[in-house]
């Protein structure tokens, strides 16, 4: 006897784009995987930013009090959820997928199942967003327990943070599908990640950079990152953060569509 | 279910300026076993991974389980089997977990998963390494564990990518064992492979490959019978003497090969006159194989 399956799809109704099954089944080799690394992950997805917090908030802390009217350990706290965001999915993302590819032969065997390229990318960019939109509170917690105060807004920073995070996850895939060696990766890091996450308003304020700065500024996503962070911890400005928000989502479309472009063109030939 | 598992009529498919399939046809009628056999480049992984639209072809007409290819592959993907040459397990979980994520992708119904699990591992005889992470496993146990994965769903189309390519021979002839049980619970099978033993001893039929295009496609037998005779005569002796042999042969309308160390002479049961001293031996395929290809066998 057949055996009985969910939704199969026959040869006059085919299955279509963006299943939810074969998405489904992608999530859940990803949460079975990360079963197995969990502890590292999750080790460096929260030392790493709550270093960067504790070093600059009582670094510089301790040369500069006030940042934009808020005490500057404030300030970094709610900044540095963008980096944990930034960390936490691009790096996994972009070394995750090359790895899948190149040395594991993953996506050959998962292709051999009834999912494509899409649904590959789709579940495995809302995988690490689901991780970066957990380990991005971090930092926030790390600040409350040194002093900054709880807000009901600040509830709203995990959906920052998976917006976010599927963002640079595309983006990381999109690298990864791409470039054909883990070498090039470097040039990745070193002029676009690092200057990203430098000029993001994490450790100090956009306005003391020069126009044309401030101006570049606004294409980065890392900064309506921050930019919405720190208004959910210290006061919404409604018409703004609309637009940061807009700013982030049309990111994370614009690179999660790339990065399906680019994965297939290395999967499929 | 369709007549044919697999048809593909006139595929071509190019890299660049090298057609590496270059106007193929096969069939692979359901419930048998089909070989396709060929040497190193003739263009086999490219065939299979055509059947799971990883490659697209240029040109031609594929059909799997009666869907058309690339525009139906998803569904055809859900009915069929994939068992890949190269091991892509996922080597920090267990067996039991590997199976268990092929039972999701594959869309077995939640309440169907854990059986689907037991009779894979039954089929694999991994049951009792269920618990064992993939990178505990020898090489057989993880090649066994692929056809599990890859027989998780109950398909009706299994696809066998060199199967036993770098295993030891006992453990080749476990998989044997293996794969002839399915082809006798009637599953329809297309194992590529380029050990002549393993599609002599699995395959209803074979089709030989030889740069991009079939050559020759039948029954092993069959296609000893046509090409090689029944009898071959190996002659041994120096280079030079085989030289002369080979030339006589080919002069009296005789089919040879080399062998290395010997020049085979094909189809000696037909000839009453003078033969060269030598060793007789029944044709094989592998005299056709170097035959029609031109390949030594490696």
């Amino acid at each position: 006897m057949r055996r009985r399956r969910e939704v199969v799809g026959s040869a006059d109704r085919p299955v279509g784009r963006l299943d939810r099954p074969a998405i489904a089944g992608v999530l859940v080799r990803e949460m079975t995987n990360f079963s197995s690394y969990w502890r590292s992950t999750t080790f460096s997805s929260t030392v790493e930013p709550t270093i960067y917090l504790l070093a600059f908030g009582f670094g510089f802390g301790s040369l500069v009090s006030q940042v934009g009217g808020y005490d500057y350990v404030d300030f970094v706290g709610t900044g540095t959820v963008a980096t944990a965001v930034l960390f936490a999915s691009v790096f996994p993302s972009m070394f995750g997928t090359f790895v899948k590819y190149s040395f594991q032969h993953t996506y050959d065997a998962i292709l051999a199942a009834p999912v494509d390229t899409e649904e590959i990318v789709t579940a495995e960019a809302l995988w690490i967003s689901i991780r970066a939109g957990t380990y991005g509170c971090v930092p926030l917690l790390v600040a409350i327990a040194f002093g900054l105060e709880p807000r009901l807004g600040m509830l709203a920073v995990p959906a920052i943070a998976f917006i976010a995070g599927f963002g640079w996850a595309s983006f990381g895939i999109m690298i990864a599908g791409f470039l054909k060696s883990i070498d090039n990766f470097n040039y990745v890091t070193s002029t676009v990640i690092t200057p990203t996450f430098l000029t993001a308003g994490t450790f100090f304020p956009l306005s003391g950079l020069p126009e044309w700065a401030q101006v570049l500024g606004n294409f980065n996503p890392l900064h309506h990152t921050v930019e919405l962070v720190r208004h959910a911890a210290f006061g919404w400005e409604p018409g703004t953060d609309l637009l940061h928000l807009g700013a982030l989502v049309v990111f994370a479309l614009v690179l999660w569509r790339l990065a399906i472009v680019a994965l297939e063109r290395k999967l499929i030939t | 279910m369709p007549e044919l598992a697999i048809s593909m009529r006139g595929v071509v498919k190019h890299f660049g300026e090298i057609a590496a399939v270059d106007g193929f046809d096969l069939d692979v009628p359901a419930g048998t076993c089909v070989g396709l056999l060929g040497p190193n480049g003739a263009g086999k992984s490219t065939t299979m991974k055509m059947l799971t639209a990883q490659v697209i072809a240029n040109a031609g007409e594929i059909e799997v389980l009666g869907y058309r290819l690339p525009g139906e592959s998803k569904v055809a993907r859900a009915e069929m089997g994939v068992v890949p040459q190269l091991d892509n397990l996922d080597t920090t979980l267990t067996v039991e977990q590997n199976l268990r994520v092929f039972t999701h992708l594959y869309r077995i119904a939640r309440a169907d998963r854990t059986d689907a699990i037991e009779r894979a591992l039954q089929i694999a005889n991994l049951t009792d390494r269920r618990e064992a992470k993939v990178d505990e496993l020898s090489g057989g146990m993880r090649r066994r564990l692929l056809i599990a994965r890859g027989l998780v769903h109950q398909p009706r189309l299994l696809l066998l990518d060199e199967p036993t390519v770098g295993l030891d021979p006992q453990v080749r002839q476990e998989l044997w064992a293996l794969i002839d049980a399915l082809r006798s619970e009637g599953t329809s099978i297309l194992m590529s492979t380029h050990y002549i033993e393993e599609a002599q001893r699995l395959a209803d039929s074979v089709t030989i490959m030889s740069h991009g295009k079939a050559v020759a496609k039948g029954p092993p037998a069959a296609l000893v019978a046509e090409h090689a005779g029944t009898e071959v005569l190996e002659v041994y002796g120096p280079p030079a003497r085989l030289v002369e042999v080979e030339q006589e042969a080919v002069g009296a309308g005789m089919r040879t090969r080399r062998t290395g160390t010997s020049v085979a002479l094909m189809g000696v049961e037909r000839r009453n006159g003078d033969l060269p001293d030598g060793v007789r031996r029944a044709a094989n395929l592998e005299d056709v194989f170097v035959l029609l290809t031109g390949e030594e066998v490696g």
